[in-house]
Parts: structure tokens; sequence; C-alpha cells
């Protein structure tokens, strides 16, 4: 059975809202949904940000002076969640996701917009109701991984809505994912094969594999959670005969791979800057696609490698050990494949750039001291310490989010039409890298020296490095400020970009910028060879 | 990597290119099936982990009777039956037998979950009383939540089959199947359910 769609008669363009005000209705169009989800994300990076410089002013001085310790337990509990659910997930899955992944399979949208819609509304929503609980009894406690029993000790409202808030958060990604799979596997153009399509879709592919696969078990364990605190059950209560390591067990077979939701569409996005930007085709498409497959099917049996403080047995430390060992060639086989795409590049320098290689420093430091982690000795050494918090904000914020950034820079004349400035761009990377480095890579030091996360206060010896940590969260906070001025600018004022200002062959870029409703005037391109640069190029044919 | 040829095969044969494509509404409902698996796979898995590390309390009663949910697997199995038939009879474009077959299908679902009920109610432990009896009402209560959500679709769609101004035909068979996958879906779930908690 076929479904016709008649061109004439869509949804947007008759009853939808024109202008500025379609940002703010239920559109069906995947355009408008990617913007709605990187605007709502970023506002959410803004509010988490402010959480973070919270705990970092907090973390200035030994005592616990500038806010109470439960309220630096809240507040750190917001940022986590906040973060990762309300910026990182949304905005490199849903954000980019949903504008780029239709142009690149050669489709007029996703493969289910009322779905694509839905999933986008539940977040705003459940994203207000989470800020909103600190105002009620005091936000949740227990930081983002919620391990029992202190999330079911700390005050329940907070909790119960922190629940509520990712449970809904969870149910956006599962159907977000739906629509990934489906539409990169169903939707694509007759003629364009898998092993043509540009690497985020397999980027997002593998990523929307991990998200149907291990939210839902998150989902149940929450469940499960919010019994024991409500209903008095316990099942993860030890004093009720539960057992606190099979919420871990559970907790993690979801946040696991939720770090490779992260970061893999990460790998993809920097795939599709760095060929545009070094005028070379990306290298080794193919063991590109297979290493993030390897790193789908690896990052779904190493969760336990979060838990070798938790009385894991011999037998499951060393499997998880091997295991997660394992995932660095994968990774290394990407790093190696991006270092060689730079190669004899002829690399333009500009901030889109800057951020993919900021993004390719940042990342394999934090990828080693990832392998590092994974062994048993050194991580019951450091286990909940802040060389773990230096680790994964190298992964999350010096890989993902500079990619973002690197992503808004290289896409926003594709959304606007218009050209970022570029000054201002090399400005905002400058004090984000020297802010970023400076904030975490002395933590490192302090997790080896023995200073445990998630308290709020410390001995005094560590204040000094603690201060330059702050110093290097400040330049963070500061560097957001070049990036909005630039952004309210030169939405306003920008100068004219044209269709293509990149010259790049990836199919999004051979339609106007920016693009009409349905994508296309006429047929979708067929791209076949989305990185032939330095080739005869072979899809100048139509529509450029 | 066979399922992605096939539908490559499939576009081929679409000659129009963006204004028409196939339905893959059922490909998403598998998947989102798949999903839902998942969170009964973290269940099952919490449930064995426990049987297998935390012993039952000195006192503490989790006794499980056969007779009921023996029963109740015989009518799930025996209302997948009936929703196949449903389904046959659509084919052929005879939508009073639909009905008659759909609203029987609906009918053993409700007298599943009236079976459930007694034997919750007739059960020797309650909700807080251990962790299995815990986890036993989770699990159940789970899955009689997806059996619930079931027949009130069955007796949607079979109100859709009826013959005036009905929505199902041969031609508009999506419903029905959509629905008849998630029902065989949940009764297969009910079948590991039985086999891990009653029988193990």
């Amino acid at each position: 059975m076929t479904i016709s769609i008649d061109p004439q008669k869509t949804n947007n363009e008759s009853l939808q809202p024109k202008g500025w005000l379609r940002f703010f209705s239920f559109s069906l169009d995947h355009k408008v949904i990617g913007i709605q989800y990187l605007v709502c994300g970023f506002l959410f990076y803004l509010i988490g940000g402010s959480l973070a410089s919270a705990i970092r002013i907090e973390l200035a001085s030994p005592m616990s002076d500038f806010m109470p310790r439960d309220v630096y337990n809240q507040v750190l509990t917001l940022h986590g969640t906040i973060m990762i659910f309300l910026w990182i997930v949304p905005v490199v899955n849903g954000a980019f996701g949903n504008y780029l992944i239709p142009f690149y399979v050669g489709a007029r949208d996703m493969a289910f917009p009322r779905l694509n819609a839905v999933a986008f509304w539940l977040i705003p929503p459940s994203g207000l109701m989470l800020v909103a609980s600190y105002f009620v009894e005091g936000a949740a406690q227990a930081g983002w991984t919620a391990y029992p029993p202190l999330s079911i000790t700390t005050p329940q409202s907070g909790q119960i809505i922190w629940i509520l808030s990712v449970l809904l958060l969870g149910g956006s990604s599962i159907f977000g994912g739906i629509n990934f799979i489906a539409t990169i596997i169903k939707l694509r153009r007759p003629g364009l094969k898998l092993m043509q399509l540009p690497m985020y879709c397999w980027a997002m592919l593998g990523t929307s594999l991990l998200v149907v696969l291990s939210t839902p078990v998150l989902a149940g364990t929450l469940i499960l959670l919010s019994f024991d605190i409500i209903a008095n059950t316990g099942f993860f209560n030890p004093v009720l005969g539960g057992n606190v390591v099979v919420y871990q067990h559970l907790f993690w077979f979801y946040s696991h791979p939720a770090v490779y939701i992260m970061v893999l569409p990460a790998f993809g996005l920097v795939s599709e800057i760095l060929p545009v930007h070094a005028r070379k085709p990306l290298f080794g498409y193919t063991t590109m696609v297979f290493s993030i497959m390897g790193i789908v099917v690896l990052g779904l049996v190493v969760w336990a490698h979060h838990m070798f403080t938790s009385g894991t047995p011999p037998w499951m430390r060393l499997f998880f050990t091997i295991a997660t060992a394992f995932i660095a060639v994968p990774t290394g086989i990407k790093f190696f494949n991006w270092v060689a795409t730079l190669w004899g590049g002829k690399i333009s320098i500009n901030s889109a750039m800057l951020f993919s290689c900021g993004f390719i420093i940042n990342f394999v430091f934090g990828g080693i001291t990832g392998v590092a982690l994974a062994q048993v000795p050194f991580d019951i050494h450091v286990h909940d310490t802040y060389f773990v918090v230096a680790h994964f904000h190298y992964i999350v914020y010096g890989g993902t989010v500079f990619i973002i950034f690197s992503s808004i820079y290289h896409w926003f004349p594709k959304v606007t039409g218009k050209m970022l400035n570029e000054k201002l761009g090399i400005l905002h990377f400058i004090i984000t890298f020297i802010g970023f480095n400076l904030c975490f890579a002395p933590q490192h030091w302090l997790g080896l020296n023995g200073m445990p996360r998630r308290v709020a206060e410390y001995d005094p010896q560590f204040q000094f490095v603690n201060q330059i940590s702050s110093l290097g969260a400040l330049l963070m906070a500061i560097s957001t400020i070049p990036f909005l001025i630039n952004v309210f600018l030169s939405v306003r004022n920008g100068k004219d970009s044209g269709d293509n200002p990149w010259n790049a062959l990836t199919p999004e870029w051979l339609t106007s910028s920016p693009p009409p409703v349905e994508n296309w005037e006429g047929e979708a391109p067929l791209v076949e060879e989305p990185y032939g640069y330095g080739k005869k190029i072979l899809n100048e044919n139509k529509n450029i | 990597m066979t399922t992605l040829d096939s539908s490559k095969e499939i576009q081929k044969n679409n000659s129009e290119v963006n204004e028409t494509h196939e339905d893959f509404r059922m490909f998403g409902l598998i998947t989102f099936l798949i999903a839902d698996g998942m969170t009964f796979a973290g269940f099952f898995a919490a449930y064995l982990t426990y049987k297998a590390v935390n012993p039952l309390p000195d006192g503490a009663i989790y006794e499980l009777e056969l007779p009921i949910p023996t029963l109740n697997t015989i009518l799930l199995l025996v209302s997948s039956a009936t929703f196949h038939k449903a389904g046959k009879a659509l084919l052929k474009d005879k939508n009073s037998e639909t009905q008659k077959w759909l609203f029987f299908t609906a009918f053993l679902g409700i007298i599943f979950l009236i079976c459930q009920l007694f034997e919750y109610f007739h059960l020797p432990f309650g909700l807080t009383d251990n962790l299995f009896a815990s986890t036993f009402y989770a699990l159940t209560g789970f899955h009689g939540l997806h059996v619930t959500l079931g027949t009130l679709m069955i007796l949607i769609i079979a109100w859709q089959s009826r013959i005036n101004g009905g929505r199902l035909t041969s031609q508009n068979m999506f419903p029905l199947e959509a629905v008849e996958l998630y029902w065989h879906f949940v009764d297969g779930i009910w079948v590991i359910l039985f086999i891990i908690l009653y029988l193990l």
C-alpha cells in the first residue's frame, strides 16, 4: 500500500501560521521543529549554565557559604539533568536531526510529522516542570543518577517531579528515535543507496537504535523507583529487602548508551563539517560506518564499568573492562579518519572549522581518560572524584557542545540565508576553548588528589586549583555573550550568504537558503557522492 | 541488512518520486513495540536478579497458584486466534463477521482482566509485603495495563468496522493490522511472564 501526498494541500500552506509565529505553533514542518528544538534547548542551556556558575561560585571557597548544602545538591542535580535531557540530547539529536535528515535522504519531511511535533512539544512542559520543582519543596537532590536509597530518603515531591519530567523527556526521545529510524531506512529517495548517505544519517541511525533499545529500560526503572517513593514498596530499598545494585544496573543500561546518544550525533556532524571546510572527501567512509555500528553494539554491553565500586564480582569487572577498552578501537578509527580528512586539505580557518578542531583535541583527551577510567584499579582510586567530572565534561562539553556551536556556525546560512560574523565567531571560540580547558583540566588533578564530587565543601588545600577552575567557568559564561550578540546581529543585518556559501556538496545545500517549505522545488536531487570534493563535480546537474 | 535491502527494492518500484511513498506506519509500530518490549525486558531482568540474589525473608509469604494464570494463558492464546479470524473476515469484506470476532476477542480480554483482578484479591500477599510481592504486582500490573489498552483499542476498531459508515474495509486494513500486532505482542509478553513468574 502506498500513501499519496498532494503537494498543493499540505498543512503547511493552509492553516499554519506564517513568519516567526510558526515557531510557537504545532507546526509539522521538520525545519520549524528543528529550530524549535534548537532554541528551546539553548534556553535550557542558559539555565543549566547559570546553575553551573552557581556551583563554581560555591566551590571558589572551601566552605559552603554561597548557598546551603541541600540547595547545592539541588543545584547540581538540576544542572546535570537540564544539560543532559534538555540541552544536549534534544539539540544534537532533535534539532540537527530534524533539520538535516530529511534533506539527506531526499525527502520532503520526516516519516511521521505529527509524531515529530508531539515529540518536541513534550519537552518545554517537562523542562519547566523540572525547573519549577525548585519552588515546591526543593528540587530533587539525588544527582542526575537518582541512586536509591538517597533518592528515596530525600524530600519526595522534588524527586517525583524529577521522575515524571525524565519520563516525559524519555518518551519524547523514543518518539524521535522511531521517527529517525523510519525516515533513514524507509524514506530515502529512490536510487539513493545506504552507503551513499552522508555520515550524519549513519550516526543518527545508530543513535536512534540506542534510544529505542535503552530508553524504555530507564522508563521502567524510574516507574519502579517512583513506587518505592510513593507506595512504600521495596524494589531498591535495602531496609525493605530490596537491592540497590539492581537499580544501578538498570539505570546504567540506559545511561551508558546515553553517552553515545549524546556523542554519536556529534561524530556525524563533525564528519559533515570537516570535509566542507578542508575541501577533501571524508577519509574512510566505510570504516566510519562500521565503527559507528561497532560503537552501537559495544555501547550496549559496557554499562557496569560505572559500577566497579558497587561490589561487582571479578568476572563482571573483567568482562566490562575488556568490552570498554574495545570501544577505543572504533573511536580511534574515527579520530584518525578526521585527522586524515584534514591532512593535506585546503583548510579554511573559520569558526566552524575551529570549533571542530577544538572538538577533536578535547575529545581525544576525554577519550584517553575514559580508557583510563575503565581500568578497575585506577577506577577504584578515582571513583566519584573530580577526575570523573573532568572526564565526562571533556566528552559532553569539549566534545558535543563544541560541535553544536560548530554546527550552528556551519548551518546558520542554511537556516537564515545570512552569514554569522566571523570575527565574533573566532572570539567566541577562543574564549570558549581557553575557558573550557582552564575550567576542567585542573579538575583531573583535583580528582587524582582525592577531592570528591557532589559535595559543597572541600579540604582547604584544594582552594587555589578550584579558583582556577572557577575562573575558567567565568570565561565560559562570558563566551556566550559574543555568540548571542553575533546571532542577534546577524539575523537582523547579517551579510547575505547566497544559497551555498561553503560550496558544499551535501544535499541540504542544493536548494535555496532558507529552504522552501517542502525542501525542493521539483524533484529531490540524487547526491551519489556527498563528499566528492577535489574530484570533478558530480552533483552539479540540478538546483544549484 | 536484509530488511534494508528489501526496502530498497520496494522503493525502486515507486515510479513517482516524492509524491507517493510506501506506507511505513507498520514499521514505526514494530519499532515502538521493540521499545515497549525492552521495558518488559528490564522488569524481567530485575525479577530474575532478585530471584538469584535476594533471599525471601523469614516469615514472608510469596506463593502463587497455577489454575487462574493457566486459564488466563489459554484465554489470551484463544483471543489471538479469534483476532486473526477477524482479520481474515475483513480481507473478504465480511464486516459483520469481523465485528463479531472482534467483540469476542474483546470479551476474552475483559474476562482475562476479571480473572487477573480475582487473583489479586485472593492472593495471600499485598503490594508492599515483600520484594517478590512488589515485583509480582508491578509486572502483572504493567502487563494488565497493556491488556486494558488493547481491549479498548479492539472495541474502537470493532466500532469502526460497522457496516454503515465504518472506516475499516479490505482497502483500509491498517487499523486492524496495527491493533492485531499489538495484541499478539501483549500475548507473547504474557507467555514469557507466565513462564518466568509462575513456572520458574
